[in-house]
């Protein structure tokens, strides 16, 4: 009887258990099949981006819009960008990004890297202007509502490439939520600008307020548009408060683009001078400290460089990584050849600087004949690795290109590295003994002739990893080293010989005469005039800017 | 009466004679002789023999400063260019408007930058007499000017030599300039003729090719002379001790200043020489690379001993124009290599070489 009593119940609960399965897996499918919808949707919708038709094409992605998949910015980001192609073999949208002759290609739904091809085998999708603003304005305000404070800077400047009343209004929207003072400066800047065009005159001469504030290339346009005249003479402006105050806000601005332009002068002096530093200091070591001429030192540059060169060639898909390991792998290139040059040659002439002169300018022929018969004559070319490339836009008037900014830090630190090698270490006690008086360091018991060669390849590896530097800035070709040496002697001489701070002051001070001359003379002539200054100062001052002194300077 | 004069001194007598030799027969023969003779001596060979004196001479020149009065120029190339270039402006002048352009008074690169009026620099230039006094004085006060500010500064040794490598260099990037007015990248090309004659006659090669060799054994006498007189041993004894010529109550700066015043003029004239024969100069003249070139011609050849310097500027151009030929890539090897064996095993050069197997024999 139990049985029958528990029979239905049981019935009702397997009734109840079968239901629940079904409604279950009726969802799953139910999910499944939306899942694959939207998959198929989606992908449909980024293929429908390749429609001939422009109003279509316009459909298309507002429709892409609707779907909630983060991959949408990345698409639209290159349909405006002219990055998005249609594969012809097989009708894909993929993205596109130019390496070398070829180009790397990425499926645009999914943002799969599908390898390298030619540029026949993928067709640009073309789009007009209209569509080029609307996709920025949806990206915008995608954009706009990101917590990233950059993303939204991004976004309000993308806006502002097409003021209109639609973008407007995004952007009041968000002014009124925006904590981030970069974001808020843009947009002050945005309303003030869009502020002149109001009818209220106080509005206007508010917004004129605002502009003198900022630093900004559109601001200075629109201020000297208002005091323009046409082709009466009569001006466009007809208020004459409104001319008055412009006025005054643009020579307020301009005085502030007068010191963005002293200091522009200044970093390309500095970052130049850091250059002549990088080239002139490892010829410190050797004529500063040592008294040997080594015109061969420009060709220790250019062993740098072309190492640069080998260890790209060696991981070239590790750009970054092969700078960082070029800088040692110089250092001993240059620094063994110039161990060896000194052991070989110089070794027989001390004593006879004219004849070291010459003898290093025979080992710098062979070099640069030993580098084209092996690279070719031609120039070879070195990538920037990409933390390098580009700059760093501080304002619209004002803005610092990476690797010349690299190159800078980079000085300073091998500076630094060299002084603290001749102050602390033993090596560099033992080249100053040397330096000052050979005869006496021998009777120390200083292996002079062992000194003589490390201080020589310190010198050179020195140079080495100027080449290094000097990859990155200029062509790396067999007279890399030739056009840097007159340039190297000069700056040495200039800061008095055995003086590595002179060296650094000198460098840096022909860089930036060389750089406030140039607007004046142009590059060519600006050169000339510093060396022609150079001679002359070394009829008043024959030691240089910091001449040695003691007993050692009498020789 | 010639080997009286020479009889302490056999091998530049020795020397004299063959070039004394060279100048005249190979011109005579080129023009006596017809193509096929054994004895004819080509256009081409005419005018390379002629650019090797040319050479010879500008050795000549550094040979004085720097074997004499033991300045190491590093830029004598300038003064040799300047020369060249005063020589082109004459020719650039007697094209007169047989140019691309036909203007007869501009050159054609000044058509081409469209200069409308010639500089005030090249006024004169159209005289023969006027140009030959400018190769010479052109060089002359760049020397005296850079010579004055520096060894009344006392700037010696290898700082001088830097210097006037720079020197050397700033006038090299002054002259690619084509706001300079001496035709920039391309310099001063195309020439037709040399005081109404053309310059593609073989009498005219053959006449340039006599003069460079008069001129350079004028300019060696000249210097055999200069180098035993007076002046010549104080300015022996500066390069060997200048702190105690000094002493000695001379003015050191002077003598310097005129001998190498002087070394510029011969450089300039060989300079002069050069051009018509060649038939372009340009910047490329001025490069510091040119100008050590011509310490090397004086270093193998042996510095100190007039005709060491042209010994070895012949030898080093012959073996330049073999090797270029043949081998181009090992030319540069062959020049650096020369360099370092003569400075390390033959500081004296080959002269330094000869009166050793000389004295050995002797000795024996």
């Amino acid at each position: 009887m139990k049985d029958r009593v528990t029979y239905p119940v049981h019935i009702v609960f397997l009734i109840l258990m079968l239901c629940s399965f079904i409604s279950t897996s009726n969802a799953q499918i139910a999910q499944d099949d939306q899942i694959e919808q939207e998959k198929i949707t989606f992908s449909t919708a980024v293929s429908k981006l390749k429609v001939r038709s422009l109003s279509a094409k316009g459909t298309a992605i507002e429709q892409l819009v609707q779907f909630d998949n983060p991959q949408k910015i990345v698409i639209l980001q290159a349909l405006v960008d002219g990055k998005l192609f249609e594969d012809r073999e097989n009708g894909q949208i993929v993205i596109a990004e130019k390496k070398a002759e070829k180009f790397s290609i990425e499926l645009a739904e999914s943002g799969k890297n599908i390898g390298l091809v030619d540029n026949s085998v993928i067709k640009k999708i073309r789009i007009n202007n209209r569509l080029r603003s609307k996709i920025r304005n949806i990206i915008a305000e995608i954009r706009l509502n990101s917590a990233d404070p950059d993303q939204r800077l991004q976004a309000v400047k993308m806006l502002s490439k097409s003021i209109n009343p639609a973008s407007l209004k995004i952007l009041k929207t968000l002014a009124e939520t925006e904590k981030d003072s970069d974001v808020l400066d843009k947009l002050q800047l945005i309303f003030a600008l869009d502020s002149l065009n109001s009818s209220d005159r106080t509005i206007r001469l508010k917004g004129i307020e605002t502009l003198k504030q900022k630093t900004s290339l559109k601001a200075v346009n629109r201020l000297q548009a208002l005091q323009e005249k046409n082709s009466e003479g009569q001006f466009i402006e007809p208020d004459a408060e409104i001319r008055k105050q412009a006025k005054s806000a643009l020579v307020k601005i301009q005085s502030r683009l007068q010191f963005y332009h002293v200091t522009e002068t200044i970093f390309f002096g500095l970052s130049l001078g850091a250059v002549l530093v990088l080239a002139a200091i490892g010829l410190a070591i050797t004529f500063g400290v040592m008294g040997v001429i080594n015109m061969a030192h420009g060709e220790m540059m250019m062993l740098g460089a072309y190492t640069t060169y080998v260890m790209q060639q060696i991981m070239p898909n590790h750009i970054a990584l092969s700078l960082l390991l070029s800088i040692p792998a110089a250092f001993m290139v240059s620094g063994l050849v110039g161990i060896g040059i000194e052991r070989g040659i110089i070794r027989h002439l001390y004593g006879r600087p004219l004849e070291t002169l010459l003898a290093t300018f025979g080992v710098s022929l062979v070099l640069q004949q030993a580098v084209r018969s092996i690279f070719s004559p031609l120039n070879r070319s070195v990538i920037t690795p990409e933390f390098m490339s580009g700059s760093w836009q501080i304002n619209d008037f004002l803005s610092l290109t990476w690797n010349r900014l690299y190159i800078l830090v980079f000085c300073l630190l091998v500076f630094t590295f060299l002084l603290q090698i001749l102050k602390r270490t033993r090596l560099g006690l033992e080249v100053r003994a040397v330096s000052q008086n050979r005869n006496m360091a021998k009777a120390m018991g200083i292996p002079t002739a062992r000194v003589d060669a490390m201080t020589f390849g310190l010198g050179s590896g020195i140079a080495g990893v100027a080449g290094v530097a000097l990859s990155q800035i200029t062509n790396v070709g067999p007279n890399l080293g030739q056009s840097y040496i007159v340039d190297c002697f000069m700056v040495v001489v200039f800061g008095g010989v055995g003086n590595l701070w002179g060296t650094l002051v000198a460098g840096f001070s022909l860089g930036i005469a060389n750089k406030v001359l140039e607007p004046f003379a142009g590059a060519v002539l600006a050169k000339i005039l510093v060396l022609i200054f150079i001679i002359l100062f070394i009829q008043k001052r024959p030691r240089g800017l910091f001449p040695q002194k003691g007993r050692a300077a009498e020789s | 009466m010639l080997l009286k004069y020479f009889s302490n001194d056999k091998e530049s007598g020795v020397v004299l004679l063959i070039l004394a030799a060279v100048t005249l027969i190979i011109p005579l023969c080129n023009l006596i002789f017809s193509a096929g003779s054994v004895f004819y001596f080509s256009a081409y060979t005419v005018s390379l023999i002629g650019k090797y004196l040319t050479f010879a001479l500008l050795a000549l020149s550094l040979d004085l400063v720097w074997g004499y009065c033991g300045i190491l120029v590093l830029g004598q190339g300038a003064f040799f260019a300047l020369g060249g270039y005063a020589m082109g402006m004459y020719l650039m002048r007697q094209i007169g408007d047989r140019g691309v352009y036909g203007n007869p008074d501009l050159p054609d690169f000044m058509v081409f930058l469209n200069w409308k009026e010639l500089p005030w620099y090249w006024s004169g230039f159209e005289s023969f007499p006027f140009a030959l006094l400018m190769v010479m004085v052109a060089p002359a006060i760049l020397a005296f000017v850079f010579g004055w500010l520096t060894f009344r500064s006392r700037v010696t040794g290898v700082y001088l030599s830097i210097i006037s490598q720079a020197l050397t260099y700033a006038l090299m990037l002054a002259f690619f300039r084509n706001e300079m007015g001496f035709g920039g990248n391309n310099g001063l090309t195309d020439f037709k003729d040399i005081v109404g004659y053309s310059l593609q006659s073989d009498t005219v090669r053959a006449l340039l090719l006599m003069s460079s060799g008069m001129i350079l054994i004028a300019a060696f006498m000249v210097c055999r002379w200069l180098v035993k007189t007076r002046l010549g041993r104080v300015v022996t004894a500066i390069r060997d001790q200048e702190s105690r010529v000094r002493f000695l109550g001379y003015r050191v700066e002077m003598y310097k200043l005129w001998i190498f015043v002087f070394s510029a003029i011969l450089a300039g004239l060989a300079g002069a020489l050069y051009v018509p024969q060649v038939g372009i100069i340009n910047p490329s003249e001025f490069s510091p690379l040119v100008s050590l070139e011509i310490v090397v011609w004086v270093a193998v050849g042996g510095r100190g001993s007039l005709y060491g310097a042209i010994i070895g500027a012949i030898l080093v151009n012959y073996g330049k124009t073999v090797l270029t030929g043949v081998l181009p890539e090992v030319w540069l090897f062959t020049l650096g290599a020369v360099f370092i064996l003569v400075t390390i095993y033959m500081p004296d050069g080959l002269v330094g070489l000869w009166k050793r197997k000389i004295g050995e024999i002797n000795h024996e």
